[in-house]
């Protein structure tokens, strides 16, 4: 198939950047999304113009780099996937698609589709782990957790940190990543030592990275590729409730 | 130089315990004296890191990702090993030491395997305290499922997202040192070069990927946790990024090479779709337990996987369960990777290209209801619709073998110190634990063991005879490595042809698919030499680079990891033909037994083959490291 590509182009942090506009022939419905700009960069290279950049690395859905608003939805038009799961058999022969990169403030364009997203390991940095060194552990099986937690656990486990929920959301809210991390380590008992630190430290990091406050529109849910669901915002509200009755950082 | 794997004295299974306890130790309150540098961040490069810094190390992290946590390790699916023995089946420290080594054809170090072992239940300890959600039981204790080469339930696993959880704590273990400021973290950076003062590895030059800025870091020490090569071949499972440059380069300064013609061809893989094809996806050894694997027993070119459905089963061959009674489909992955590529070559092979073959659910979802299938696969059935386009529950799925892991890297000593002095090699960077062939779940268990368990203490060995003393990167070998670094970038942007990288990069790849892959013979691995060179000839006449290196360039990037494997896909040559025996993924067609299966010949090839670099165009010299094996029978591998 034929397609029209509008591609967003900035030659990095402080160029302006705009739109451009390519035009690719002979794609096969089976080429994914990105091999479908793979393409296109072999023929630009050929050309003697610089290639579009953009970040991926696994291709297969877990890695969470590849990150590009197509059409205006991240990661594309199919829902619980990522960019580089996208198979051009989701598009028509003649199709116009506009690419762009996440657009928040605190992710910062680095160059045409690629952001910078070190703000997500600030805030893991900030308290998403259990104060534990390596060796002295106790026997994993003297931990038993119900097999009901330990599955929604996994279930908040499962982010893969793309950045699409705050591409996807009118304020930029980090709101469903930063929670996903607090409501994993809220459900296991591992957790439990420094429930109320954790959540305060990781909000405050989230809202010092400059990104929106979170108003429960949802649109982090629906565009997430792994589903997370809106359960862990709200598990997040009442530990940041708690923590804040209980607090020893005033 | 004779190699000196420094294997402690006395019984198997206490030599790890004795190591630990005769090698000398550093001062908790000179431990802040020491730099460390540690190159990759997957399991084994951010476990170690996250380790050594709670020690006392100043450790300083680099990865080429944008954060730490997007590395490779990552994509692990299946499982973690570890001797538990939770499920009460006969599982011991010795029998998982024993399975690893049979499943690597007795081409591995007995000691190594025996602590890694060892320590792999201190792994799955550790893992659970940081938080990482493993699959339970309904009572709460922890779940196992069996893998290939095993007789017993040994794999800890959490769905199929295994690796991204083990990665993500030891993400976790790495972020609170970075807060705590004991890591110094450079993401987006890559390695180009190790710097050797007086011998001893005393730094590295990064490249900036973001402004290519050129800069030296100093330590006392330096860790490759960089992953394997198996992108030498351009398509494999690896991750776009994945590379031998760390590795290569390290090489070229004196650590010598093991085993690199050993790499592991996983047999359960997505096919290849047409030459656009940029990366392979696996689809998880555990569809073998239900998916029937077979060709029409005629050839039937570019028979698609729904007028398979209709036919008979008179004419169906279902070739690894009439060759194989006894482990039927659940043959190891050499074997089946072998057979899938034999049918193939005869003209039975289906689909478009005539390079896969069926794996067909009919059966099973007849015998337990497509809800019980989708409750054990439901997952992979999703990803593969998603790539092929093909429903799974109503026609079969068409599979192809690709390159997967390598189990060859970097010789290392017991302390997994390689031959220079001060630089250390860990996870799949090194050579040291897995033999000829990889056992499934074991990938993960060796890079946490290696990270976590093993180089916190061996390191202290070292650093506790090292002078405190930094060294200024103003030094004249740190200089002297940044412009050979900054010439070769250069050398690379004036070039100017008219190839694409991948262009080359594809070449090769096939190159290497067809003549070094899954089988191999003495006139094959002639022409791929050959072939080899003019391709790296032509890329340095013909290869097109464009923009500069003040800037974020990916083709440059490309350009330089290309050019190392370019480099190293003739080292793995020169190594299979050295190898003239068959062992686990190195498939000798000279040594085969009357029945086609591999042969190995011990009293031959009973040793680690370890390559040293002697310059430019010259070829490597190799030294043998011969294979001990007190504890263990050597049996041929029977799986009929």
């Amino acid at each position: 198939m034929n397609l029209t590509l509008h591609i967003w182009r900035q030659k990095n942090s402080t160029d302006k950047g705009g739109f451009k506009a390519y035009e690719v022939s002979n794609i096969s419905p089976d080429m994914s999304f990105l091999e479908m700009i793979d393409v296109l960069n072999e023929e630009l290279t050929h050309k003697g113009e610089d290639p579009v950049h953009f970040d991926h690395d696994c291709r297969e859905g877990i890695c969470g780099t590849c990150s590009m608003v197509i059409n205006g939805r991240p990661h594309g038009p199919k829902q619980a996937i990522t960019t580089c799961q996208l198979h051009m058999r989701s598009f028509n022969d003649g199709d116009d698609i506009t690419i762009e990169p996440w657009r928040a403030k605190a992710f910062p364009v680095v160059k045409d589709l690629i952001v910078d997203r070190s703000a997500f390991d600030r805030i893991i940095q900030a308290g998403g782990y259990v104060s534990i060194n390596t060796g002295g552990a106790p026997d994993a099986n003297e931990i038993p957790i119900p097999k009901r937690i330990a599955d929604e656990a996994m279930d908040a486990a499962a982010c893969i940190g793309c950045g699409a929920c705050v591409a996807a959301c009118k304020n930029a809210s980090a709101m469903l990543f930063t929670s996903a991390k607090i409501s994993q380590l809220a459900l296991l008992p591992q957790g439990n030592t420094e429930r109320h630190s954790r959540v305060e430290k990781m909000i405050w990091q989230m809202e010092e990275e400059g990104f929106g406050a979170c108003t429960n529109t949802g649109a982090c849910e629906a565009e997430c590729p792994k589903e997370i669901s809106l359960v862990h915002i709200a598990r997040v509200h009442r530990e940041y409730m708690a923590a804040k009755v209980s607090s020893h950082n005033v | 130089m004779a190699l000196d794997s420094k294997i402690p004295a006395g019984p198997l299974a206490e030599k790890w315990t004795k190591h630990k306890f005769n090698i000398k130790l550093v001062n908790p309150a000179n431990k802040r004296k020491y730099d460390v540098i540690v190159v990759g961040t997957g399991l084994a490069g951010a476990s170690a890191a996250a380790s050594l810094a709670e020690l006392g190390y100043n450790v300083k992290s680099f990865c080429y990702q944008d954060s730490p946590r997007r590395a490779h390790s990552i994509a692990a699916q299946g499982g973690i090993n570890a001797a538990k023995n939770y499920p009460n089946d006969g599982d011991s420290i010795f029998r998982l030491f024993y399975d690893t080594i049979k499943g690597g054809d007795y081409r591995s170090r007995e000691a190594n395997v025996y602590r890694l072992a060892e320590v792999s239940n201190n792994i799955i300890d550790q893992c659970v305290a940081q938080g990482v959600p493993f699959a339970r039981e309904y009572g709460g204790l922890l779940d196992n499922r069996s893998f290939g080469g095993a007789q017993v339930s040994r794999t800890f696993y959490a769905r199929g997202q295994t690796g991204q959880q083990l990665l993500l704590g030891a993400y976790s273990a790495l972020s609170r040192q970075i807060a705590k400021g004991k890591v110094e973290l450079f993401p987006r950076t890559e390695m180009l070069d190790v710097v050797i003062i007086e011998g001893k590895a005393r730094g590295i030059v990064v490249r900036d990927l973001v402004t290519g800025k050129i800069s030296s870091h100093s330590a006392h020490a330096v860790l490759l946790a960089t992953g394997g090569y198996g992108n030498v071949f351009y398509l494999s499972t690896n991750a776009m990024g994945a590379n031998a440059t760390a590795a290569w380069r390290a090489h070229k300064k004196g650590a010598y090479f093991a085993n690199p013609c050993f790499t592991q061809i996983h047999p359960t893989c997505i096919p290849v779709s047409g030459d656009h094809q940029s990366k392979l996806t696996l689809m998880s050894e555990s569809l073998r337990n239900d998916g029937r694997i077979w060709v029409p027993k005629k050839a039937m070119p570019g028979l698609t996987a729904k007028e398979a459905v209709s036919i008979p089963e008179e004419e169906r061959d279902y070739y690894l369960e009439r060759r194989y009674p006894a482990f039927g489909n659940l043959v190891p992955r050499d074997v089946a990777s072998r057979n899938a590529k034999m049918v193939c070559d005869e003209g039975r092979g289906v689909g478009a290209t005539g390079q896969a073959v069926f794996l067909d659910f009919a059966d099973a979802i007849k015998r337990l209801g497509e809800d019980v299938i989708r409750d054990k696969y439901g997952n992979l059935f999703d990803m593969y619709r998603q790539i092929q386009g093909d429903n799974p529950y109503e026609v079969p799925m068409m599979i192809y073998p690709a390159v997967h892991y390598t189990m060859g890297g970097l010789w290392v000593d017991y302390n997994l110190m390689t031959t220079i002095d001060g630089l250390y090699a860990l996870g799949e960077c090194n050579f040291s634990d897995h033999g000829a062939n990889r056992l499934g779940a074991s990938a993960l268990m060796q890079g946490l063991a290696d990270g976590y368990f093993v180089i916190p203490y061996t390191i202290g060995d070292y650093l506790a005879g090292m002078a405190y003393d930094k060294v200024p990167t103003d030094h004249e070998a740190f200089r002297q490595a940044e412009d050979e670094v900054k010439e070769k970038i250069n050398k690379l942007l004036r070039v100017n042809g008219d190839k694409t990288v991948d262009e080359f990069h594809k070449e090769l790849g096939k190159v290497m698919w067809d003549y070094v892959g899954m089988a191999r013979n003495e006139e094959g691995l002639k022409i791929a030499k050959e072939k080899i060179r003019e391709i790296r000839e032509s890329f340095w006449q013909n290869v097109k680079v464009l923009g500069d290196n003040e800037e974020m360039n990916l083709s440059l990037e490309k350009a330089g990891r290309v050019a190392d494997f370019l480099e190293l896909a003739e080292l793995m040559v020169d190594d299979a033909r050295d190898r003239k025996e068959s062992c686990g993924g190195h498939f000798r067609e000279e040594s085969q037994t009357e029945e086609g299966e591999a042969k190995r010949i011990d009293d031959q090839y009973s040793y680690v083959a370890a390559w040293k670099y002697q310059g430019e165009g010259r070829e490597e010299a190799l030294e043998k490291e011969t294979l001990e094996f007190e504890n263990v029978k050597l049996t041929q591998r029977s799986y009929k």
